[in-house]
């Protein structure tokens, strides 16, 4: 039981982070019908970055860690929206009009350029986190005693795709960007600004993303440069898993593979976690092709 | 000055030209039909009114401010909008969250509301499907909610492409009701359309389009009475 309970929290922790950054794959995908193929390296820059900041704000000196902690999140998340929005600039939006393939190009081509980036910058070891922000506190739960970090990784996880869902289906602007996930033409016979649109998609994906980097360092205390490439991929399963291009389906499709992976590992073997994530996958794309929620790719076609 | 002015309108779409130098203009109040066959260029011209497709060459004028040079955005924000050739209302949007949409670039919630009103009272069957997603509805209703989404944008030109296409007659009859009953509350429209005979009968003027040129110009009546009219569109 409490086996079977810890790793299900550890489940929905790496699932959360799963879904945060599969949520960028899938949300530019929705308008531009492009794999960003570099989001995997905008988390990694997250992480870095997450890094460099908690190292330096122990010069800060006397604020409440919590306070530095939330600091350190939301610029992390700030700077790496950037970054998106500048890597859209660069290096899509030139090819917006060009063949769908040279902007997959252009997307292969910054992700090496940003795992290069941080290796030249930070160097090609491993990083270990500093430890003295890590949250250590522990939580009862059903008797049983579970890090507050893997809950705090939850709840912030859990929150940042709510808030997203309630802005994407209750605003204004939210109602625009899924317009433009439909149809562009007419989204743009409404008045809507689609260059903006896209530029605002190029903030929130790599902002979630790169928030999702702080955690996984925050979470497993050690981050390298080629992280990216792993958690891109099982992110981008999961937006696959879910649906790509649907927001909710991103969400279940972290969480599940998440789960899936905690629970594969402790009850049928470490080593074949992946693998059976990975059936899991095609198991389910033989059954619904679309993903578990895409069954809105038909009309968009 | 006219409302709304094309002048020498030349539009490709990769090498091949789709517009051969429209020259098309629309005085306020009026409404004018494009007529003519498929692949004449009507849905191009509106697109390139609406700022959709960019000309190679010409101009687009709103009150004499040239238009072509504009995004599409700001074409909109200036009262111009469309209900586009095939419908496309948001399918997995709610017909609210779609008239809604139509209303982006507005900002006076009271002032919407009371167009949403208006548009309910146009549309009653819009009302009651508000909350229906917008891909289930009839080809009917889904032009209805195309026509009312481009409404609430508040046009001062409304341009409406093909609004009879494929629907029952009956509906057809009624749309055209309603678009004589939106003229009359002020607004311009420009009417593209295959079924030539109701258009003129609802229009002021008339053009002709084949082949990317306009090859006659004149008054709704003139139009319906010309033998060579009545002989291609307007079945003998």
């Amino acid at each position: 039981m409490e086996e079977f309970l810890q790793q299900l929290l550890n489940g929905l922790a790496v699932g959360g982070i799963y879904a945060l950054v599969a949520l960028g794959y899938t949300m530019v995908y929705g308008v531009l019908k492009l794999i960003n193929f570099a989001h995997g390296d905008l988390f990694t820059i997250g992480a870095y970055l997450g890094m460099t900041l908690l190292v330096s704000s122990r010069l800060a000196g006397s604020l409440p860690p919590v306070l530095v902690l939330l600091a350190v999140f939301f610029m992390v998340a700030l700077l790496v929206a950037l970054v998106g929005c500048l890597l859209e600039r660069a290096a899509y939006r030139p090819l917006r009009k060009a063949s769908r393939l040279s902007a997959v190009v252009s997307a292969l081509g910054a992700s090496i350029f940003f795992q290069n980036a941080i290796m030249l910058i930070y160097g090609a070891r491993l990083y270990v986190y500093p430890e003295d922000w890590r949250p250590d506190f522990t939580v009862d739960i059903l008797g049983f005693t579970v890090p507050g970090v893997r809950l705090l990784v939850i709840v912030a996880s859990l929150v940042l795709m709510l808030a997203l869902h309630a802005f994407i289906q209750r605003t204004r602007i939210g109602a625009a960007v899924r317009a433009v996930a439909i149809d562009q033409g007419a989204a743009r016979l409404m008045g809507i600004n689609v260059d903006r649109i896209i530029s605002l998609v190029f903030l929130i994906g790599p902002g979630l993303g790169g928030a999702a980097g702080l955690m996984v360092g925050i979470y497993y205390g050690q981050i390298d440069f080629t992280m990216g490439w792993s958690y891109g991929l099982k992110a981008f399963t999961a937006a696959i898993l879910g649906g790509i291009g649907n927001i909710p389906g991103a969400m279940l499709g972290g969480l599940l593979l998440g789960v899936i992976e905690a629970l594969s590992s402790a009850y049928v073997s470490m080593a074949w976690k992946d693998a059976i994530a990975f059936l899991v996958l095609i198991l389910i794309l033989i059954i619904r092709p679309t993903g578990l929620l895409g069954e809105r790719v038909a009309d968009k076609l | 000055m006219p409302l709304l002015e094309l002048k020498n309108l030349h539009v490709c779409y990769g090498n091949v030209e789709a517009l051969h130098g429209i020259d098309l203009c629309v005085e306020e109040g009026e409404i004018v039909t494009i007529l003519g066959a498929n692949g004449a260029g009507k849905s191009t011209t509106l697109l390139s009114i609406s700022g959709l497709v960019k000309p190679s060459q010409g101009e687009v004028l709103f009150r004499g401010e040239a238009l072509h040079t504009l995004p599409s955005h700001e074409v909109v924000r200036r009262g111009i909008t469309q209900s586009p050739e095939g419908r496309r209302v948001f399918g997995t949007m709610s017909v609210l969250e779609n008239l809604r949409l139509g209303a982006f670039t507005l900002r006076d919630a009271a002032a919407n509301e009371a167009t949403l009103e208006w548009i309910f009272e146009l549309f009653p069957r819009l009302l009651e499907r508000k909350e229906q997603l917008a891909g289930t509805l009839s080809g009917g209703e889904q032009q209805m909610l195309a026509i009312g989404r481009a409404l609430m944008g508040k046009p001062r030109v409304l341009l409406l492409d093909e609004p009879s296409l494929g629907l029952a007659p009956l509906l057809v009859r009624s749309i055209f009701d309603t678009v004589r009953e939106i003229n009359r509350r002020g607004v311009t429209v420009v009417l593209v359309e295959q079924n030539a005979r109701a258009a003129l009968k609802l229009a002021t003027r008339g053009y002709v389009l084949e082949v990317g040129r306009v090859v006659m110009a004149d008054s709704a009546a003139s139009l319906l009475a010309n033998p060579s009219v009545r002989e291609a569109y307007l079945g003998g």
